[in-house]
C-alpha cells in the first residue's frame, strides 16, 4: 500500500513539474503568406501581422485595441510651434533581438531610427533598391510629401524636419513602413554580400523572435526575452497558414488552431453557439460606399443624390450581402476613429419621398450604370449582389440602373476618371487611424479624378479638412472633422453603405487578444489557460 | 534506345520555346494592369506608375520584352517575382517538394488502387463486384473535388478526429529541411514520430488528388484486360492448361498494362491541376496555390517561369513513360 502511495506522489510530482515546465505555445491560423518580413516595402495587412507586429516596434504606437497612441521606442516627443519639426526622445535600453544568425553588440540608438527611414527615401542609399523592384509604397504616399530630412542630434535624440506643418504626419508613425530595423544587421548583411536576408530573416525590438519560416506553411516566433516592455506570457507563436475559411474554422473546432481571423459570415453563428469556443466582434476599419459621380448631371445637385440614397434599403442589404457581419454607415469615418461624429443622422430609407424628390428635381426617366466590383472584400463581400439590390431599390422609384463589371485593375483605373458614367461601388480600409486617410484621400480637392470616386470638390469641406490638417492638437481637430461630416452628409457625394464587422473566433481558454480597430492581429498579452 | 532518348530530348526544344511564347503572351492578353492591381484601392499617380513600369521593363516594346525573357533563361534567370521581390526559382524549389510529395502519393496509390480494381472488375465482369467498381468509379470521376474534401474534412477529421484537418506535419513537429520531403527529412532527423505526423497529414490530400486519377485508371485497366483477354494467345494460353492466375497475371496484364502506363502518364497533367484545389482546402505548401495568386496579381515572370518549370516536370514524366513504354513493349523497344 505504502509502494503505491509512494509512486502516486512519484507520479503526481513529475506531472506537476511537467506542467511547470511546459512551453506554452498560441497557433494562429492566419489566412495568407507574408510577401516579406522587412516591414517597409509591402502593404498586406497579412504581411504586417507577421513581420511588423510580432518582430519590430514603432517610434509611437497604437494603445492596445485603440485608435489613439502611446510611446513605444520614442519614450517622449516635441513638436515645435510652426508645426514643422517633430523631436523624438528614444527609449534607453532597447536591445535588438539575439538570433542564430544575427547576436547585437549594442542597444538601439538614434542610428537606427535615422536608418530605419532613410533606406526608403535615400536614393543613393545601397539599401535604396536591395532587392529588383523594391518600393517603399507607403512611405512614398504618407511621410514622403512633408518630409524634408532627418537629423541625428545625439545618440538617444531624432529630429524629423518637414517642409510644411502637417499634423498627419504624426498618425503615420505608428505604421507598419515607421518600423525601425537595426542598422548594425543591415551594415552585417551589406558586408558578407547578402542583403536580401533582410528580407527572408528579420531582427527587431519587437515582443516576438523570428525563428523560422517555412514556405506558405508554418511561421515561428519565440518570446522576445529581453523585450522592454517585457516577455511575453506564451513562449511559442506559430502562425499556421491556413488559407481557405471553411478548413480555418475546421482547424479552430479541432482544436489545431487557437485563433482564426476571417470565418465566414455564414459560419459566425454556429462558432458562437460552440460551448469550446468563444467569438470577439468589432466594427472593422473600413467604409463600403457608392459613389456618385458629382460633375457629370443629374448627379451634380446634391438633392438628387440625397434623393436617390433615400431610396436605398440598407438593411436590406447588410442582412443579405454581410449576412447581418455589417453595420449600416452614417459617416466615411467608421465609429471606431476618434474623429467620429455619433450624432450625425442617416439617410431614412423611404422610397416614396425618394420619388417625390427626384420628381421635384425635374428628374424622370432616369437611367444610370451601377458599377459592382469583381473582387470580395470586407467592405464589400458581394458587390454583385449589392448592385443586385440597390438596383431593385433605385427600380422601385423609376431610375434603372445598368450593372456593369470588369477586371479589377480595369474597375479601379476605369472607376477614377472624371467623366465616368454612373456610380460606383468602392470601399477603403484605413491606413492610419488619421481621419484625413478617409475624409482627405477620399473625399478631398486633390484626389479627384483618382481616389475621389465622387469626383467631389466642394470648397467648404475641402476648407474645414485642410484646416484639420495643418491643426496638432487633437481636440481642435475633432470639431473641424464633426463638421466636415454634416457638410458630407448634407452634400451626399456617396451613399454610405456599411462598415464590416471583423469577427474573431478562438478557443474558449485563450485570454488577453484584444481586437484592433485598424484590423492588425497582434498577440501582446495574450495567454491560454490549461 | 540511345536514338530514341536523343530523339526525343531533341523534340524539347521546339516544345520549350513554343511554351515560352504561349506563356509570355497568354498572361499579357489577360486584362489589367499589374502595377494598379499592385496598388489596388490605394491608387498609384501616373507618375509613379511610370516609373514602375520601368522598372519592371513593361514599357520596352514586346518583342524586346520577349527578347530579355528568353536570354534570360538561357543564363538560368527565371526572373523575379514582382509580389516577393524574389527569384522565381528558388521559389519555386521552396515549394515544389511539396507538390511532388504529394502527388507522388497520389499517383501511387490511384495506380495501385486503380489497378487492382481494374482487374478485378474485368475478370468478373458483369458481375455485382465489375458493377459497384465501376459505379464508384464513375462517381470518383464526377466528384467535385473542393466539396468532397470538405467532406472528407469533416467527417475524419472533425467529426472522427482521426486525421488532421489540413498542414504538412503537425506544428509541434520541428527539424531541418534537407530534402524538402517530410517523410525522407522526419527520418533523417530521426524522428519516428515526425513521420508518423507527415504520414497522418498526407493521408487525406492523397485520397482527394488520388480520387479522379484512380477512377481513370480502374476504368481503363478494366477495358484494356477486356480486350485483352478477348485475344487469340489467351485462348491459347488457357487451352495449354495454365493456372487462371499465370493467365492473368504474365500474359494478359503485361499487354492491357501499356495502355494504362500511357493513362498514368497523362494523369500527372491531371494531378497538376487538381493540385491547384487540394493545396488550397488542405493549405498544403505546393506550387499550385502559388501559380493561381500569381495569375490573379499579373505576377509576369512568375507565370512565365511556372509554367515553364511545369511544363519541364510534365514533359520529364512523359520521356519516362516513353521509355517504359518500350522496357514493357519490346516492340517499340528500338524504333
Amino acid at each position: 500500500m505504502k509502494l503505491i502511495q509512494m509512486l502516486l506522489a512519484a507520479t503526481a510530482t513529475s506531472l506537476v513539474l511537467a506542467g511547470a515546465g511546459h512551453a506554452s505555445t498560441l497557433v494562429y491560423c492566419s489566412e495568407g503568406s507574408p510577401e516579406g518580413f522587412d516591414p517597409a516595402p509591402w502593404t498586406a495587412g497579412t504581411t504586417f501581422d507577421a513581420s511588423s507586429r510580432t518582430v519590430y516596434d514603432r517610434l509611437i504606437e497604437f494603445k492596445k485595441g485603440s485608435t489613439e497612441t502611446e510611446p513605444g521606442l520614442a519614450e517622449s516627443w516635441d513638436v515645435s510651434e510652426d508645426g514643422t519639426e517633430i523631436t523624438f526622445h528614444l527609449r534607453p535600453g532597447v536591445k535588438f533581438q539575439t538570433t542564430d544568425y544575427f547576436t547585437p553588440t549594442r542597444e538601439m540608438n538614434a542610428d537606427d531610427v535615422v536608418f530605419s527611414f532613410m533606406r526608403q527615401s535615400d536614393k543613393a542609399s545601397p539599401w535604396y533598391e536591395y532587392a529588383p523592384g523594391i518600393a517603399w509604397e507607403y512611405f512614398s504616399s504618407t511621410m514622403a510629401g512633408s518630409l524634408k530630412e532627418i537629423v541625428k542630434v545625439d545618440d538617444m535624440t531624432v529630429k524629423f524636419v518637414l517642409s510644411r506643418p502637417d499634423a498627419t504626419i504624426l498618425a503615420t508613425f505608428p505604421m507598419d513602413f515607421a518600423s525601425i530595423v537595426s542598422k548594425e544587421y543591415a551594415d552585417q548583411l551589406e558586408a558578407a554580400g547578402t542583403k536580401e536576408q533582410f528580407n527572408v530573416k528579420p531582427v527587431g525590438t519587437g515582443p516576438f523572435t523570428f525563428v523560422d519560416y517555412q514556405q506558405d506553411a508554418v511561421i515561428r516566433y519565440q518570446a522576445n526575452p529581453d523585450w522592454w516592455n517585457g516577455k511575453q506570457p506564451i513562449d511559442d507563436l506559430i502562425f499556421a497558414i491556413t488559407v481557405d475559411a471553411g478548413v480555418r474554422q475546421q482547424k479552430l473546432v479541432a482544436g489545431e488552431c487557437d485563433i482564426i481571423p476571417y470565418p465566414n459570415p455564414a459560419d459566425i453563428e454556429g462558432l458562437k453557439a460552440n460551448p469550446d469556443l468563444q467569438v470577439m466582434q468589432q466594427e472593422g476599419f473600413n467604409i463600403g460606399y457608392l459613389a456618385y459621380n458629382t460633375l457629370v448631371a443629374p448627379f451634380d445637385k446634391p438633392e438628387v443624390r440625397r434623393a436617390l440614397n433615400k431610396a436605398i434599403n440598407k438593411k436590406a442589404i447588410i442582412d443579405a450581402v454581410f449576412q447581418s457581419a455589417g453595420t449600416a454607415a452614417v459617416s466615411p469615418l467608421p465609429p471606431t476613429s476618434w474623429a467620429h461624429d455619433p450624432d450625425l443622422v442617416d439617410d431614412v430609407y423611404d422610397p416614396a419621398a425618394a420619388k417625390a424628390e427626384l420628381e421635384a428635381a425635374g428628374v424622370t426617366g432616369l437611367s444610370m450604370k451601377l458599377w459592382a466590383m469583381p473582387v470580395q472584400r470586407p467592405y464589400n463581400p458581394n458587390a454583385r449582389r449589392m448592385a443586385e439590390l440597390i438596383q431593385s431599390d433605385f427600380n422601385a422609384v423609376g431610375v434603372k440602373a445598368e450593372i456593369v463589371s470588369m477586371e479589377w485593375g480595369e474597375y479601379l483605373a476605369r472607376s477614377s476618371a472624371k467623366d465616368r458614367d454612373g456610380a460606383v461601388l468602392l470601399g477603403w480600409t484605413g491606413d492610419n487611424a488619421d481621419p484625413d486617410n478617409f475624409l482627405g484621400v477620399l473625399l478631398g480637392c486633390d484626389a479627384v479624378g483618382a481616389n475621389n470616386r465622387a469626383q467631389w470638390c466642394y470648397q467648404p469641406y475641402e476648407d474645414l479638412i485642410q484646416e484639420a490638417k495643418l491643426t496638432v492638437a487633437q481636440e481642435e481637430r475633432k470639431p473641424l472633422y464633426f463638421k466636415a461630416q454634416e457638410v458630407f452628409k448634407e452634400q451626399a457625394p456617396w451613399a454610405t453603405i456599411a462598415h464590416s464587422i471583423e469577427t474573431m473566433p478562438m478557443r474558449a481558454n485563450v485570454t488577453g487578444f484584444v481586437q484592433d480597430p485598424v484590423g492588425i492581429h497582434r498577440f501582446v498579452g495574450v495567454s491560454k489557460t490549461e | 534506345m540511345v536514338r530514341f532518348i536523343l530523339n526525343r530530348l531533341l523534340l524539347i526544344v521546339p516544345t520549350f520555346i513554343g511554351i515560352t511564347l504561349v506563356a509570355f503572351i497568354f498572361i499579357r492578353l489577360l486584362p489589367g494592369d499589374p502595377v494598379i492591381l499592385m496598388a489596388g484601392e490605394r491608387g498609384v499617380s501616373a507618375e509613379r506608375h511610370a516609373e514602375l513600369m520601368a522598372q519592371f521593363g513593361f514599357d520596352q516594346p514586346l518583342w524586346k520584352q520577349y527578347v530579355d525573357y528568353v536570354s534570360g533563361l538561357l543564363h538560368g534567370n527565371f526572373g523575379y517575382s514582382y509580389s516577393t521581390k524574389k527569384p522565381v526559382l528558388s521559389e519555386f524549389m521552396a515549394r515544389f517538394p511539396a507538390t511532388l510529395e504529394l502527388g507522388l502519393c497520389a499517383i501511387v496509390l490511384a495506380s495501385v488502387l486503380g489497378i487492382a480494381a481494374g482487374i478485378l472488375a474485368a475478370i468478373r465482369r458483369g458481375s455485382w463486384i465489375d458493377q459497384v467498381t465501376m459505379g464508384t468509379a464513375l462517381v470518383g470521376y464526377s466528384m467535385p473535388i473542393f466539396w468532397w474534401a470538405l467532406l472528407l474534412i469533416i467527417l475524419f477529421s472533425t467529426k472522427l478526429g482521426w486525421t488532421p484537418v489540413s498542414g504538412r506535419i503537425a506544428l509541434t513537429q520541428f527539424f531541418p529541411s534537407v530534402t524538402g520531403f517530410m517523410l525522407i527529412d522526419s527520418l533523417l532527423a530521426g524522428k519516428p514520430a515526425a513521420f508518423w505526423s507527415a504520414v497522418q497529414h498526407l493521408i487525406l490530400p492523397t485520397i482527394v488528388l488520388a480520387t479522379i486519377p484512380l477512377a481513370v485508371i480502374a476504368r481503363q485497366t478494366r477495358s484494356a484486360m477486356l480486350e485483352v483477354l478477348g485475344e487469340v494467345y489467351i485462348m491459347t494460353a488457357k487451352s495449354k492448361g495454365l493456372t487462371p492466375r499465370r493467365v492473368i497475371w504474365l500474359h494478359a496484364l503485361r499487354n492491357a498494362l501499356i495502355p494504362v502506363v500511357t493513362t498514368i502518364g497523362l494523369q500527372v497533367s491531371v494531378l497538376i491541376g487538381g493540385a491547384i484545389l487540394t493545396e488550397t482546402i488542405f493549405s498544403w505548401p505546393g506550387i499550385g496555390k502559388w501559380m493561381i495568386d500569381s495569375i490573379s496579381r499579373r505576377d509576369y515572370q512568375v507565370v512565365q517561369g511556372g509554367l515553364l518549370l511545369i511544363a519541364a516536370v510534365v514533359m520529364f514524366v512523359n520521356l519516362t513513360v516513353d521509355l517504359l513504354y518500350g522496357l514493357i513493349n519490346p516492340r517499340v523497344r528500338y524504333r
